[in-house]
């Protein structure tokens, strides 16, 4: 937390450059002009009639489910590789860390072609799942959510993990010193130290699942119903019924708004708050 | 230093073609916006073209039919214009000039290389656990195939609607599908990875491809040329060559 000394400094040099005013502008008007497009495009008075089609629901439906799932296959897998990467070092370390960081910046559709190759019918793994239990994924919900998991666990990873390294792991040692086990340290000493930080990258991580577009319609394809999720639906829609594929992109970015408030903690705040472990408090 | 020197200079030695030729005169490129079944045959054409027009570069924009029309409306800076179907055409009629219709494809059972699924016939493709890839019903192939299944009175259960028929061909040649219907002309051009059912005729049904000129165009007079390409005889021995029938 700022002193007020410091904060009366600030304030005295609070004129603006122009040179750095204007690009600021510039990137606020680009930010949110479209989306501002968007509200206002949007065919409000057919809304709700829409929003009623079957297939509308049946996307949104399957966007939260998938989106959801895939999440908390992240939170299963990911947090723990997140500490292993933090507190561990292992030969390889650095290797290992930009290789499960990878997906972040690899294009999805890219993402999608892998997750074929691997998990296809005909693909290094999924040709013995075929073959010894009869198993294909592709096309399937749960090919979706794998293609969400695969693309949106990195954005967990990175955040939870750079917390562990930021953490005190003083706590953790005194609670190792007083008798805890290594499984009851990390459930009561570590997770609670970094909880903001598990929180807004669970966030950041759903919202990633919810917006996948190129690895699920590569990898899962599109179907009404078990793969065709809002954005491939929003895609589709927009080339027949702009109208209608509008209306769905505006549930989208209503979504995107409440992901925003639930992140408000760690993002809106961000000039007053310095550091994760101080936000526990009431506001 | 040694190995910069040497990038440069075969740098520069891929380049100097590219740059004389920017020198000689000005480089004019024709935008093409072509359903994605006329891939080949059209590369193949606006390869000729481009011989027969030394300083004409035409550039290809292939996908669903559909897609390519909203794109079109939304004024992309299409030259060209062919469609699969003469409804995607029509949803642009305003915006362009000189429609002709220039070839007709019917459908096909495409199957991978080894046929996992044993396809041999339509009815096949209604079996449980046949795995079926079809275009969605918007893009004409799509909407072609629900005819055929429809003049065949077989209810059919894919496991997913691609956005155009190459990636209905792509699933099929990867073999993560059983089978995928696609155009008669797909089958032609796919090789060896993709095998070919014929359906027949009594259920079979075809599309009719339009061509036109985008009224937009900088280039009318270009763009009239290729149109004329594709329509004339030249146009069609490579149209008939990849799997097209004629126009009706």
């Amino acid at each position: 937390m700022a002193s007020p000394a410091l904060r009366e400094v600030g304030r005295s040099r609070d004129r603006t450059p122009l040179v750095l005013a204007i690009p600021a502008v510039v990137a606020t008007l680009f930010l949110v002009l479209p989306l501002v497009s968007l509200v206002v495009r949007s065919p409000w008075r057919d809304l709700g009639s829409l929003l009623q089609e079957a297939e509308v629901g049946q996307a949104l439906r399957l966007s939260l489910l998938t989106a959801t799932s895939a999440t908390a296959v992240a939170l299963v897998l990911g947090v723990p590789l997140a500490w292993v990467l933090a507190r561990r070092r292992l030969p390889g370390h650095s290797l290992l860390r930009a290789l499960v960081t990878l997906p972040l910046v690899m294009p999805p559709v890219v993402g999608g072609v892998a997750l074929l190759y691997a998990f296809g019918r005909v693909g290094l793994v999924g040709r013995y799942l075929d073959l010894w239990f009869g198993i294909t994924i592709p096309f399937t919900t749960f090919a979706v959510v794998m293609a969400e998991a695969f693309v949106a666990m990195p954005f967990l990873i990175i955040t939870v993990e750079g917390a562990l390294r930021a953490a005190d792991q003083g706590y953790d040692e005194a609670a190792a010193t007083l008798g805890a086990s290594r499984l009851r340290t990390f459930w009561t000493v570590t997770l609670p130290l970094v909880r903001p930080s598990l929180l807004a990258g669970t966030v950041l991580c759903w919202a990633r699942a919810l917006g996948e577009f190129g690895a699920t319609i590569t990898f899962a394809g599109s179907f009404a119903g078990s793969t065709r999720t809002m954005p491939i639906a929003i895609y589709l829609t927009m080339v027949d019924d702009p109208r209608a594929g509008t209306a769905l992109a505006l549930v989208m970015l209503i979504v995107s708004v409440a992901v925003l408030l639930l992140l408000r903690e760690r993002w809106w705040y961000a000039g007053d708050r310095t550091s994760d472990t101080a936000s526990g408090g009431s506001r | 230093m040694k190995k910069s020197a040497a990038l440069l200079s075969a740098l520069a030695i891929v380049l100097m073609p590219a740059l004389t030729a920017c020198g000689g005169s000005k480089t004019t490129t024709l935008h093409v916006f072509a359903a994605a079944s006329l891939k080949e045959s059209f590369t193949t054409l606006g390869q000729q073209f481009e011989k027969d027009h030394p300083h004409v570069k035409v550039d290809f924009s292939f996908g669903a039919s559909d897609v390519l029309a909203s794109q079109v409306d939304q004024g992309a800076p299409a030259d060209v214009f062919a469609t699969a179907s003469t409804k995607t055409m029509d949803l642009v009629a305003s915006k362009v000039t000189g429609r002709k219709n220039f070839a007709t494809n019917t459908m096909e059972i495409a199957v991978p290389a080894k046929n996992p699924g044993h396809i041999t016939k339509l009815a096949d493709l209604t079996r449980k656990g046949v795995k079926l890839a079809v275009c969605q019903a918007e893009v004409p192939c799509g909407t072609v195939a629900a005819t055929v299944f429809a003049n065949a009175k077989l209810k059919v259960h894919p496991v997913t609607e691609e956005v155009d028929v190459k990636s209905v061909l792509t699933k099929v040649s990867l073999g993560e599908v059983d089978a995928g219907i696609v155009y008669v002309s797909d089958v032609k051009t796919a090789g060896d990875s993709v095998k070919g059912i014929t359906i027949p005729n009594a259920v079979n049904a075809v599309t009719t491809y339009p061509i036109s000129v985008v009224k937009d165009s900088d280039h009318t007079d270009l763009a009239k040329e290729f149109e004329a390409l594709v329509t004339g005889a030249a146009g069609q021995k490579v149209l008939a060559a990849n799997g097209f029938a004629g126009p009706a």
